[in-house]
């Protein structure tokens, strides 16, 4: 008798036990589907948090190296005394960097502050804003909704011009246009010349839909003179961000006269620094999940051991004719196994039913996202469990005497 | 051409402290086409017999040949494999799966000997039409009367076209009538070929047999011929 008849006719004989015992099955099911619908919302939520955080922060381009006087992640307070000691980015840096850097396609200083800004009646006291050049829309890759971007020119000291977000402009103008008005910063007065698109995620909340970007030369006249810089650096492919960041690191250093053997006294950031950082968390907080979930589970899986063995006691006889019959170890084995699994399958099923609406509505309260993958791990989960649960009942099964198990009334 | 050849045959138990001796070097031919009853007193051993015969259980001391094949030093699976093939089992409480109709209960061996869906519903189908069960085959056991239970039992017992039935008690849970019915069914299948063992403590039901061996203590007491 082949593994395939075998199997065949284990689900056949797993069926008929099944829906001859219906409420017991549903109880031992019950188990198990606790345990799935727990360990899927877990994995769902997870999965929902981590492509949550990887959309929201690709406004930091992975392509895009930072230069700051601090590093974005201080892992200790040495290391953060250490970095006080960080002479402030200077401007001329970023003119350094522009002129001699090969690997960047774009360089773009960055100078932040907040300010009062109005447009005749309407304003607020305390509005973010970026002093730039006109290189900083490569460098943050942002798009126009209307008019256009700062140019060299008034960079370099021409007009007063400004650019606003797009929330700014309708809290400001409501829905009309704001290109070519003229609105109010730090009360001295810069003509719109065009309208970011919007930006939402995690740069929404730090405020970037809601700016004011000046050029530097105004920044520096009219709200601060001498501000931290942050430099980007756009590098001509992710590929060669590796050798961007050395190119850069050295170009510095020797601006800086940094001796050799010395860290340096800059920090060079990028998008990994934060992927890695938020995957050691996501990492912590999955594995402790689905550790607990998963504890559930193994109830349920315990639930459906004991059932098993409660089913093999009842079925002494029948597993006595089988083998009188002509039924091998194997036979016995697999009827057990497949029982107990086609049980954490359905229960499996039955929980997918459960956590995919749930899903859906957990959707409108935080992120979660329900995979093929999960779906599919789900299914292969309980079907394990109820292999590993059914183990034991089958293989006392199989190893019966036929004298014994006959004899049993 | 001899089917069984016991040799010296031995089988203990361990129970508790105590060694049982249930059979004490037996030793016993029987020959194809034979119509054998073993009789015997409960405790006699005559089970174990039964059970060793039927490849159910092995020695402790002794050989055993069966149809050639040295049945005493098999595993657990290659007498499971014997079973299927060489012994037709008919058992005193019919030993049905009770969820399976008449067919499904028949087809079982065949499943086990690995034969194809379509042909073993062929082989099932003719079996139970030998017995007179034609049209009862999509009844379940708790749907049929004793009588008709051990036909299927029978039934289930030759579809494997085995080198030896082998019937526990056949008739003691039957009616007498249907036991002599039952009975009639074996000299029946006996005159076309079949050899038959059948264990029974009643005279009237060994009557039957062609061959008489009467187990007492382990030992076999008396081994006669009779009718004819």
């Amino acid at each position: 008798m082949t593994v395939l008849t075998d199997l065949r006719e284990g689900l056949a004989i797993s069926w008929s036990a099944i829906r001859a015992n219906k409420l017991r099955s549903v109880l031992t099911t019950l188990g198990i589907v606790i345990g799935i619908v727990t360990v899927t919302l877990m994995g769902t939520a997870i999965e929902g948090l981590n492509s949550s955080f990887v959309s929201n922060i690709s406004f930091i381009g992975a392509d895009v190296l930072y230069v700051d006087r601090f590093g974005w992640l201080i892992p200790s307070r040495q290391e953060w005394l250490n970095a006080m000691k960080n002479p402030a980015i200077k401007l001329d840096e970023a003119d350094l960097l522009q002129r001699q850097m090969r690997l960047a396609v774009a360089v773009a200083p960055v100078a932040q502050d907040d300010i009062p800004v109005n447009y005749q009646k309407r304003g607020a006291a305390s509005v973010p804003v970026t002093g730039t050049t006109e290189q900083f829309p490569i460098t943050a890759g942002l798009t126009m909704k209307e008019g256009r971007f700062l140019s060299g020119a008034e960079c370099d000291g021409g007009r007063p011009v400004c650019v606003i977000g797009s929330d700014l402009a309708t809290n400001l103008f409501g829905g009309e246009s704001p290109v070519g008005e003229t609105i109010s910063a730090n009360r001295r007065d810069f003509e719109v010349v065009g309208v970011l698109d919007k930006l939402g995620g995690f740069a929404e909340s730090g405020g970037a839909d809601n700016e004011v970007i000046l050029p530097i030369t105004q920044f520096t006249r009219f709200v601060s003179p001498n501000p931290d810089y942050e430099i980007q650096i756009k590098a001509r492919s992710v590929a060669e961000l590796g050798d961007a960041r050395e190119e850069l690191r050295m170009l510095l250093r020797r601006y800086r006269h940094v001796p050799p053997g010395e860290a340096d006294n800059f920090a060079i950031n990028q998008q990994d620094q934060f992927l890695e950082f938020f995957h050691r968390v996501a990492g912590t907080i999955e594995a402790v999940g689905l550790f607990i979930t998963g504890l559930s589970l193994f109830v349920g899986g315990i639930g459906i051991m004991n059932i098993m063995f409660v089913s093999v006691a009842e079925r002494t006889r029948e597993i006595g004719v089988r083998k009188a019959i002509g039924a091998k170890r194997r036979s016995i084995l697999l009827q057990f196994l497949i029982e107990s699994a086609c049980i954490c399958v359905i229960g499996g099923v039955i929980a997918l039913g459960i956590a995919w609406p749930t899903t859906l509505l957990l959707r409108k309260v935080m992120p979660a996202v329900m995979s093929p993958e999960i779906v599919g791990l789900a299914l292969l989960v309980s079907a394990v469990t109820g292999a590993l649960s059914g183990f034991f009942p089958a293989w006392r099964a199989a190893r019966m005497d036929p004298v014994e198990a006959l004899r049993n009334e | 051409m001899n089917l069984i050849r016991l040799q010296k045959i031995s089988r203990r138990y361990q129970m508790g402290a105590e060694t049982v001796h249930a059979l004490r070097e037996v030793t016993l031919e029987i020959q194809r086409g034979e119509y054998v009853a073993i009789m015997g007193p409960s405790g006699s051993g005559k089970s174990t017999l039964m059970n060793l015969v039927g490849c159910l259980d092995t020695p402790t001391a002794g050989t055993y040949e069966l149809n050639g094949s040295h049945v005493s030093e098999m595993n657990d699976n290659q007498l499971a494999e014997i079973r299927n093939r060489e012994i037709g089992f008919i058992f005193q409480t019919f030993n049905l799966l009770p969820r399976s109709d008449a067919l499904r209960n028949v087809e079982l061996p065949l499943v086990y000997a690995g034969v194809g869906k379509r042909e073993r519903r062929e082989i099932a189908l003719d079996a139970l039409t030998s017995v007179g069960l034609a049209d009862r085959i999509h009844h379940r056991p708790n749907e049929l009367s004793g009588g008709q239970r051990q036909r299927v039992a029978v039934a289930r017992a030759l579809v494997n076209k085995p080198s030896l039935l082998l019937a526990d008690e056949p008739t003691g849970n039957l009616d007498s009538k249907t036991g002599v019915e039952i009975m009639a069914l074996f000299a029946n299948l006996w005159e076309r070929g079949n050899t038959i063992i059948v264990v029974t403590h009643e005279e009237e039901i060994a009557r039957h047999a062609r061959r008489i061996i009467r187990i007492r203590d382990g030992l076999i007491a008396s081994d006669e011929r009779v009718g004819g």
